[in-house]
Formats: C-alpha cells, sequence, structure tokens
C-alpha cells in the first residue's frame, strides 16, 4: 500500500516538474522575445506556476 | 516613528522582562539529553512543526546531568467534557509523551505530541495500543494561547503599530518619513500590482484592506519563521485553512450573477455537459481553490523548516564522517544559502496567496462582456485563460 | 490526508478566525482605509498638478509661438526695408552714373567742337600768313632777280622749260 502511495507521489512529483519546465522555459522564451514585458510575464509565470503547485502538492497529500 | 521605535523598544523590554521572570527550569526525566542521533533530528523536527503550548527558547544540561528547559510557560485553555479548564503550559513539565496528568475541573488531562488529550472517565494514566495511539483518551476542543497564537499577536500588533503610525503621518504631512518611507511602497505595491490588475478597476477598493491585512500577516509570519524564535504558525494547517476559508467566504458572497451562471449553467456548451461541468466547477470553487491556497501556503513553509532544521542537523549527524570543523562548516554554509533562499520564499508563498486571492475575487466579480471559451478540463484550464486575459 | 486532517487543530483555527477577523477590522479602520485614503487623494493631487503644468506648458508653447510669429514679422519687415533702401541705393548711384557721363560727353563734344574750331582758325590764319610772307618774299626776290635782262631772260627761260616739262 506504501509503495503505491509513493510510486504515485513520484509520478506526481514528474508531472509537475514537466509541467514547471515547460512554465519556465516558455516564459524564458517570450521574454528573450520581448524583453519589455518580462515583469509581466514573470507575474504570469508565477501565478500559473503556483497553480500547478497548489494541484502537486494537493495530489502528495491526498495520497500520503 | 521615534514612537515607533520606542514602542519596540518597550516591547522588546517586556519580553525579555517575561524570560526572566517566568523562565522556569525544571528537571526532565527524559534519559537522552541533548539533540545527537538521527531519529532525535527527525523527531526534534517533526516536533518542531507542530505547535507547541509553551515558548520554548533552548535546553541544556546542567551539571548534575539534569536537563533544564529555558523558556516561559503558555496559557492552557481548553473545553473539556465537564467544561471550561484553564491552567498554565508548565503544570505539564515539559512532558510531551502523556506521562504527566493533569486534573482540573474534574477532567484529567496529558500531553501528546503537542496535543492535549482528555482521559476518558475513570482512567488514571494514558494507554496505549501499538502504534503508540492512546486508546483510552480523546482529543478535546483547544483554545490555548499556543506559540502560534502569541506569533498571530506579536504580529497583529506590530501590523497595527507599524501601519497606524504611517496612517498617522499622513494627517500631518503628504510624503511619509523613517520606517514610513518603507512601509508605503509595499502598500502601492500590493495595491497596484496584486489587487488592480486581478481584481479590475471597478472592484479592487473594496478587496482592497482584506488583500493587504492578508499579505503583511503572511510575510511577516514567513519571516517570523525563519528567526531562532522557531515560529511555525503559517506552517500550521489551522492557520492556512483559516486564511484560505476567508477567501473562499470573500469570493462567494461578492460573487455576481455572471460567475454563478459560469458555475452552475456553463453557457455556450452543449446541454448534456453542462451538469458535469457544474459539478467541477462546484467542486472547483468550494473545494479546489481553497485546497489549493491552504495547501501550499503550508507546504512550502514546512517544508522550508524541515529543509532549514535537517541542515543545520548535518552539524550533529555528519559530526563523526567530517570531524566538528567540517559538519559545522557545511551546515552552516548550506543552511545560510537555503535560508536566503527562504527568505524569498516567504515573500514570493505571501504574494502568491494574496495574488491568487485577489484573482479568485476577480473572477467573482468580473463582468463577463466576452463570451470566451470553456474548456472542458475544468477550472484549472479557465484559470490559466483568465489569468492570461488579464496580464495581456 | 490522515496527517493533515491529525495535524488539524479546531481550537487554533476557531481562535485564529476570530483573531484574523479583529485583525482584518482593526487594519481596515485604523490603518488601511487612511493610508488608500490619502493616497488617493496624493495621486489625485499629482495628477492635478501635472495636469495644471501641462496646461502652463502648451500655454508657454502658444506664448512662444507668438513670440516667434511676431519676431518674424519684425524680421521680415526689416528685411523688406533694409531691400528697398538697397535698391533706392543703387538707383541713385546708377542715375548718377549716368548722369554724370551724359554730361561728360556733353562737354566733351562742346571741347572737341571748340578745338576744331580753333584748329581752323589757326590755319587760316598760317595760310594767309603764309600767302603774304611768300608774296613778300617773291616782291623781294622779283625786284632783286630781274635787275637785268639775262636773269629776265633766263627766268623766262627756266619757266618755259618748266611748263614744257608739264
Amino acid at each position: 500500500m506504501v509503495t503505491y502511495n509513493l510510486i504515485g507521489a513520484g509520478l506526481i512529483v514528474i508531472g509537475a516538474g514537466l509541467g514547471l519546465g515547460q512554465i519556465g522555459g516558455k516564459a524564458m522564451e517570450g521574454i528573450a522575445r520581448q524583453p519589455e514585458a518580462a515583469g509581466k510575464i514573470q507575474t504570469a509565470m508565477i501565478i500559473v506556476a503556483a497553480l500547478l503547485e497548489g494541484l502537486a502538492f494537493g495530489a502528495l497529500f491526498l495520497g500520503k | 516613528m521615534m514612537q515607533v521605535s520606542n514602542t519596540i523598544k518597550t516591547l522588546l523590554q517586556l519580553l525579555i522582562l517575561c524570560f526572566s521572570l517566568q523562565s522556569f527550569a525544571i528537571s526532565d526525566t527524559e534519559p537522552e539529553g541533548a539533540v545527537s542521533g538521527k531519529e532525535q533530528v527527525d523527531a526534534y523536527i517533526l516536533h518542531h512543526l507542530k505547535d507547541s503550548h509553551d515558548f520554548h527558547l533552548f535546553s541544556y544540561t546542567s551539571d548534575s546531568g539534569e536537563r533544564k528547559h529555558v523558556g516561559f510557560p503558555l496559557p492552557v485553555i481548553l473545553w473539556s467534557s465537564n467544561g471550561l479548564a484553564t491552567f498554565m503550559s508548565s503544570e505539564f513539565h515539559h512532558d510531551d509523551n502523556g506521562q504527566v496528568v493533569v486534573e482540573k475541573n474534574g477532567s484529567k488531562f496529558v500531553k501528546l505530541h503537542s496535543k492535549i488529550y482528555e482521559l476518558d472517565a475513570g482512567a488514571s494514566s494514558v494507554n496505549f495500543d501499538e502504534e503508540h495511539h492512546a486508546t483510552n483518551a480523546h482529543k478535546v476542543l483547544d483554545f490555548s494561547i499556543t506559540k502560534s497564537v502569541v506569533g498571530v499577536l506579536l504580529v497583529g500588533l506590530l501590523m497595527l503599530l507599524a501601519f497606524s503610525s504611517l496612517a498617522k503621518q499622513y494627517g500631518k504631512k503628504k510624503i511619509p518619513t523613517g520606517f514610513g518611507r518603507v512601509l508605503e511602497p509595499l502598500v502601492l505595491y500590493v495595491r497596484d500590482e496584486i489587487a488592480r490588475p486581478n481584481i479590475g478597476e471597478k472592484h479592487y477598493r473594496k478587496f482592497t484592506g482584506y488583500l493587504l491585512t492578508v499579505f503583511f500577516f503572511i510575510w511577516v509570519l514567513n519571516l517570523l519563521g525563519l528567526t531562532p524564535f522557531g515560529f511555525n504558525v503559517t506552517g500550521q494547517i489551522a492557520v492556512t485553512a483559516c486564511l484560505a476559508i476567508f477567501t473562499l467566504i470573500i469570493y462567494t458572497v461578492s460573487g455576481n450573477k455572471d460567475y454563478w451562471m459560469h458555475i452552475l449553467w456553463m453557457p455556450g456548451v452543449p446541454v448534456f455537459v453542462k451538469p458535469i461541468l457544474a459539478i467541477i466547477e462546484l467542486a472547483g470553487a468550494f473545494i479546489i481553490k481553497p485546497f489549493s491556497l491552504l495547501v501550499r501556503l503550508f507546504a512550502n513553509i514546512s517544508a522550508g523548516h524541515i529543509v532549514v532544521m535537517s541542515l543545520i542537523a548535518i552539524m550533529f549527524t555528519l559530526k563523526e564522517s567530517l570531524g566538528v570543523a567540517g559538519a559545522t562548516g557545511l551546515s552552516l554554509v548550506l543552511s545560510f544559502f537555503i535560508t536566503l533562499i527562504e527568505v524569498l520564499v516567504a515573500f514570493l508563498q505571501a504574494y502568491i496567496f494574496t495574488a491568487l486571492s485577489a484573482l479568485f475575487i476577480g473572477m467573482a466579480v468580473a463582468e463577463h462582456d466576452h463570451d470566451h471559451e470553456h474548456d472542458e478540463a475544468g477550472h484549472e484550464v479557465a484559470d490559466t485563460e483568465d489569468v492570461r486575459a488579464d496580464f495581456i | 490526508m490522515e496527517v493533515l486532517l491529525n495535524d488539524f487543530s479546531p481550537g487554533l483555527f476557531v481562535v485564529q478566525t476570530i483573531l484574523l477577523l479583529a485583525l482584518i477590522f482593526l487594519m481596515v479602520k485604523f490603518a488601511w482605509k487612511p493610508i488608500l485614503n490619502s493616497l488617493n487623494e496624493r495621486e489625485a493631487g499629482i495628477e492635478e498638478a501635472l495636469a495644471a503644468a501641462d496646461k502652463a506648458r502648451t500655454d508657454m508653447q502658444n506664448l512662444q509661438a507668438d513670440n516667434e510669429k511676431m519676431l518674424q514679422e519684425a524680421r521680415a519687415e526689416r528685411e523688406g526695408m533694409l531691400k528697398e533702401a538697397r535698391e533706392i541705393k543703387e538707383k541713385m548711384i546708377s542715375d548718377s552714373k549716368e548722369q554724370a557721363k551724359l554730361e561728360g560727353d556733353k562737354m566733351l563734344k562742346q571741347a572737341q567742337a571748340a578745338i576744331e574750331s580753333e584748329k581752323k582758325a589757326a590755319v587760316a590764319d598760317i595760310k594767309s600768313q603764309v600767302a603774304e610772307l611768300s608774296v613778300a618774299i617773291a616782291e623781294k626776290v622779283l625786284k632783286e632777280d630781274l635787275s637785268s635782262n639775262d636773269k629776265q631772260l633766263k627766268l623766262v627761260d627756266t619757266m618755259l622749260s618748266d611748263i614744257k616739262l608739264n
């Protein structure tokens, strides 16, 4: 039982990591393309990353 | 400004007075003494993450081999099966394993892993099952002035002092001086970068007070958690749950017709999808959003505390393989940099909690003049769309 | 989830709720309301001042444009006057030159005419004097030469030979 939970937690962390990577990478691309919009992109990035993080934490705690 | 610094000075003096007057040193029955082993480090960290009923500053072993704790006790207020019971936490004599039984108002109380249990009628000591759960005791409603409550009171007092003095400064002249110059940009930041863009020009004024309070409350408490006093207020699930439920109540109460229509009967999708979406949206609005708010703050702060304390514990756990100097140096360097990151996280989490609260409120009060697309994936997608729409 | 629920302390939740409510109420009443009000007031003041400054600047600009225009006009007028004066000057110079030339020509002609007539008179005088002189010389010569017959005959011969030659 415990092992399944741990596997699930690992999957969640992998998924969240991929998602966060996408968010960060795309935000970097966006900033590189439009440096003058860096502030807005960062704010949006942080908020979207926070939403994802909340999801990941929620799943982690539900699985625990 | 002099006034504030004087008040802070007075507060500090009061605090020191408390320490010197009420510091109590009581011999300990625990045989282990100082924290050294891996299990003890784990136990210590877990203990720290929980709320405590006394304000513990430090412990030492006296010449006679006794374990002494220095700190001051806090009042315990319980609602038990026999009514209200109040006493000082010093009556537990630092016991956390259910050994010391305190009798008040005809009820017997023990403290077990930072929680107070009431013994069932007739029992005189706690019995444990094999998983170390008490079998003949139950939890009581604990309204004690715990360490977290002390932290909340302290922060509330500091906020009131600092910001009411800033408010008073505006009466005399238009530009604040001294510490007010630090506070004013922060207030403006919350108003102009969090409240205004997320809620919208039309409605943001009503909610700015709440957002400002929550932002500074969380931020200062997060920072307080990084001090050696060992507060872990924003790492208490009850505190973050309370904050999240406040946000939930605010956006539920202030939601307009469009908001409820989008939740209950989503426009622009086939009829048979509408009930499914309604269930998803309801779950999103009432469970997922507040849950993600409360868990995010709680988990980030708890994780930060665990990491910092684990790195400090390197001093003990790697003493044998690296030597005293090596282990201490490594621990200091690592914990220093992680603490720097934690200072950033303290701000970031306060910002995110406030920004997401503002975003949720903004979604509830927004006037939908555009018939924007809704994905079947539910609220997360709608969230990001709305985020983008707000920032682009 | 179990851990979360186990860690959740309902008592702390209630205490925190009460404290947070009190804190929000107190902060809104004693801090945020006055702060935000005065910030808004200040911002409105700044906006007003900026608008006033803007207005003053446009006024200034208008004034400056007017000045510029007037200056331009004055400059153009001055330019015109100078040009006119120059033209007049040139005209006067050229006129006087022409007149002087005419006068000079006229004087030259008169002088030439006078010289011519003087010359004629002188030539005529010289002619008459030469005639008189030659007559006198001829008279003296004749008186001398025709005093003998030989000589008279010789002359007649000479004369006759000359005539023949002619």
